[in-house]
């Protein structure tokens, strides 16, 4: 039979399938248990699992994590959630100085099976603070992986392929997509590996490369792009933030001659960056255009009032795709 | 104030008649302990001086302290050492082979021996005492009976993780023994100036756990300290909070000048003559007829040869090699990892340097 579910519908048959499945996948953080998480993606798992695997938490993020390491260290594997973004800060130090690093520490004697699932992203009218997108930071760090599903069916996918990795796995739920839309999701487990893009539109004249919420947007430009001024455009879907695709980046590009990337973290340092820096190592000599990046601001994500004014738009897409056709 | 628990004067005499001290071949095991990791501890600071070693964290007036709280653990028990923990790491079970190679700066230095579970030492401050709290918590739920015990300093006390971790551990009532060596000093801060709170031991009230505040140079009080704790963690009434008041008598590290920031001479001096933790055992044993100059000499000298051998296999270790640096970072490596490596190789062996 066929379902459609919504994304934290799919988040949530992830969990309670692979701890159906392994009894050593416990969940933790503020709010998870009784409450079912307060976007609701742990709803009804402490009823099914109990206490001791849906555990309510103190509010308290480093110990959350540090908690969490050690308990992936003694053979457990726990999935965390933060419940937004930009809450992980407390935690950071204990994300980079300990679960990232003590495979490393310990030459592969010990090391931190665990996931870190948190809303992150801009669009959902939240307060200060509830809004951001810095992959970047734990991008950047050696010892994480880092993955952004923009849809219901990779959130599965992936998830069950985070909660079965044997690194830490950062994994970003863009909010906006929680409940946008809904999809066919199989009953059954199944993956969708991390490091791997996904072709969503094929095109001719230009590839664009986003992630989580923006890549509805760069969809969306995509179509609109098409219909009013003939530009075929390939839209790529990067799933992982690291390690990064470039197989599929390169693939591309070199299909298309011109690429543009859409994130909606601040310009500065962020992915895009990083992806320019495969094309012009890997497929320079393809462009035909330089890469552009459509972004957010390299501003706090503002209040949102002018929220929608930070966030790339299809509209800001569609001219940056112009720009750089018309080069 | 708490009161100061005290099982062993420092002239070597028990307070009251005890129960449950440590039989007599566990009595001289802490002297000899104690003395081995003085002799290694010190060998240590003399090859850093001497260039054969990095920047390195003395211990030496803690050995009590260190010695005492491990040799309470069993094997299957986690240890959270900070970088000033290697003589509780030695006690252990850590070869001091692996301790020299760490501060020769080998990341092998920090491999625990099998079934052990010592794990490295920790750098940044407080933040083990958080991960001693889930590997007990996973212990507790897998039903093992082990505990995990994490060493911090007072300066830890300051950091939000101690009080996540003693808060983490109320409520989930973990297995864990939280092991503060108060040596009253945080590199340069006293302790008055770290906390207003006159102990560290009265903080576990807050978190409703127990909090002992003990002679941390009293190896007998240590040692029945810890069993207590560790007889509460298996009977599942969870964490203990203990704060052995102590002193370095050296400087925070070889890098350091304690005397910029205290009365070095005089305070060691004074700890030394008065408070010392391997004389007052010393003193007590010999009167028990159990020790004497000769046995002394005798370990002394074989203790010696040991640490050398230890030294010596350190120091024939294999080079550590770049590409080294690229083992371990993931489970299996990343393609931009791999590449990089790749780099790194070729171009020093074109330049005929060895890889």
């Amino acid at each position: 039979m066929k379902r459609k579910l919504t994304m934290i519908q799919a988040i949530t048959e992830a969990m309670d399938q692979k701890m159906a499945e392994d009894s050593r996948v416990m969940l933790m953080g503020e709010d998870v248990g009784v409450n079912g998480g307060v976007f609701r993606a742990t709803e009804n798992l402490l009823q099914k699992y109990g206490a001791n695997r849906v555990v309510d938490t103190p509010l308290a993020e480093a110990g959350i994590i540090g908690a969490a390491i050690g308990l992936a260290m003694n053979g457990l594997l726990p999935v965390v959630e933060i419940q937004f973004l930009a809450f992980i800060y407390p935690g950071f130090e204990q994300i980079v100085s300990h679960a990232a690093r003590m495979r490393y520490r310990t030459r592969g004697q010990y090391h931190v099976p665990m996931v870190i699932r948190t809303p992150y992203g801009a669009g959902i009218r939240g307060p200060e603070l509830h809004s951001e997108s810095v992959e970047s930071f734990f991008a950047h760090v050696p010892g994480l992986k880092v993955v952004a599903p923009s849809n219901p069916y990779d959130a599965k996918g992936l998830l069950i392929a985070a909660m079965e990795d044997p690194d830490p796995v950062i994994f970003l739920e863009p909010t906006k997509l929680y409940r946008a839309f809904k999809e066919e999701v199989p009953e059954e487990m199944y993956r969708v590996p991390i490091g791997k893009a996904k072709v969503v539109r094929e095109g001719t004249d230009l590839s664009i490369f986003a992630w989580g919420a923006m890549l509805r947007v760069a969809d969306e430009a995509a179509k609109q792009i098409e219909r009013e001024q003939g530009v075929s455009c390939e839209v790529v879907d990067l799933r992982t933030i690291y390690p990064l695709d470039r197989d599929a980046i390169v693939q591309s590009v070199k299909k298309t001659g011109r690429a543009i990337v859409v994130h909606e973290a601040h310009k500065t340092a962020g992915m895009g960056a990083e992806i320019i820096s495969i094309i012009n190592d890997e497929a320079l000599i393809y462009l035909k255009a330089p890469v552009k990046r459509i972004t957010g601001f390299d501003v706090p994500v503002p209040q949102f009032s002018i929220e929608d004014d930070y966030l790339p738009t299809p509209g800001r897409v569609m001219s940056g795709i112009m720009e750089t056709v018309t080069y | 104030m708490s009161p100061l628990y005290q099982v062993l004067t420092p002239e070597g005499q028990l307070v009251q008649d005890i129960a449950g001290l440590p039989d007599e071949a566990t009595m001289i095991k802490m002297l000899e302990n104690m003395l081995l990791v003085r002799l290694f501890d010190r060998k240590s600071i003399n090859l850093q001086r001497q260039g054969r070693m990095g920047t390195y964290a003395p211990f030496e007036g803690q050995e009590a302290s260190q010695v005492g709280s491990a040799m309470a653990l069993a094997p299957g028990d986690w240890l959270f050492p900070t970088y000033r923990d290697h003589a509780a790491a030695i006690v252990h079970g850590q070869s001091m082979m692996r301790v020299f190679l760490y501060w020769m700066g080998h990341m092998e230095g920090s491999i625990s021996p099998k079934n052990l579970n010592i794990m490295p030492p920790c750098v940044p401050i407080a933040t083990q005492m958080v991960h001693a709290v889930g590997t007990a918590w996973a212990s507790k739920l897998q039903n093992e009976k082990h505990v995990s015990l994490a060493y911090f300093g007072d300066g830890a006390t300051s950091e939000g993780d101690f009080h996540e971790a003693l808060n983490f551990a109320g409520v989930f009532k973990t297995p864990t023994v939280f092991f503060c060596q108060n040596n009253g000093f945080a590199i340069s801060v006293p302790f008055e100036q770290q906390s207003a709170s006159k102990t560290i031991a009265q903080r576990a009230a807050a978190y409703d756990i127990p909090g002992v505040r003990i002679d941390g140079n009293d190896i007998f009080a240590v040692w029945l300290t810890m069993k207590n704790a560790i007889e509460r963690a298996h009977a599942g009434e969870g964490p203990t909070l203990i704060e052995a008041m102590t002193y370095r008598y050296g400087a925070h590290t070889t890098a350091d000048d304690p005397k910029k920031y205290r009365d070095q001479d005089r305070l060691s001096e004074e700890w030394r003559q008065e408070r010392d933790p391997i004389q007052r055992l010393r003193v007590y044993l010999e009167k028990q007829g159990l020790w004497n100059e000769e046995k002394e000499s005798d370990f002394i000298a074989g203790a010696g040869v040991k640490i050398d051998a230890a030294l010596a296999e350190a120091e024939s270790y294999p080079k550590s090699r770049p590409e080294d640096m690229f083992k371990h970072v993931y489970a299996e490596p990343t393609w931009m990892a791999s590449e990089q490596e790749k780099e790194l190789v070729k171009p020093a062996k074109q330049e005929g340097i060895p890889a």
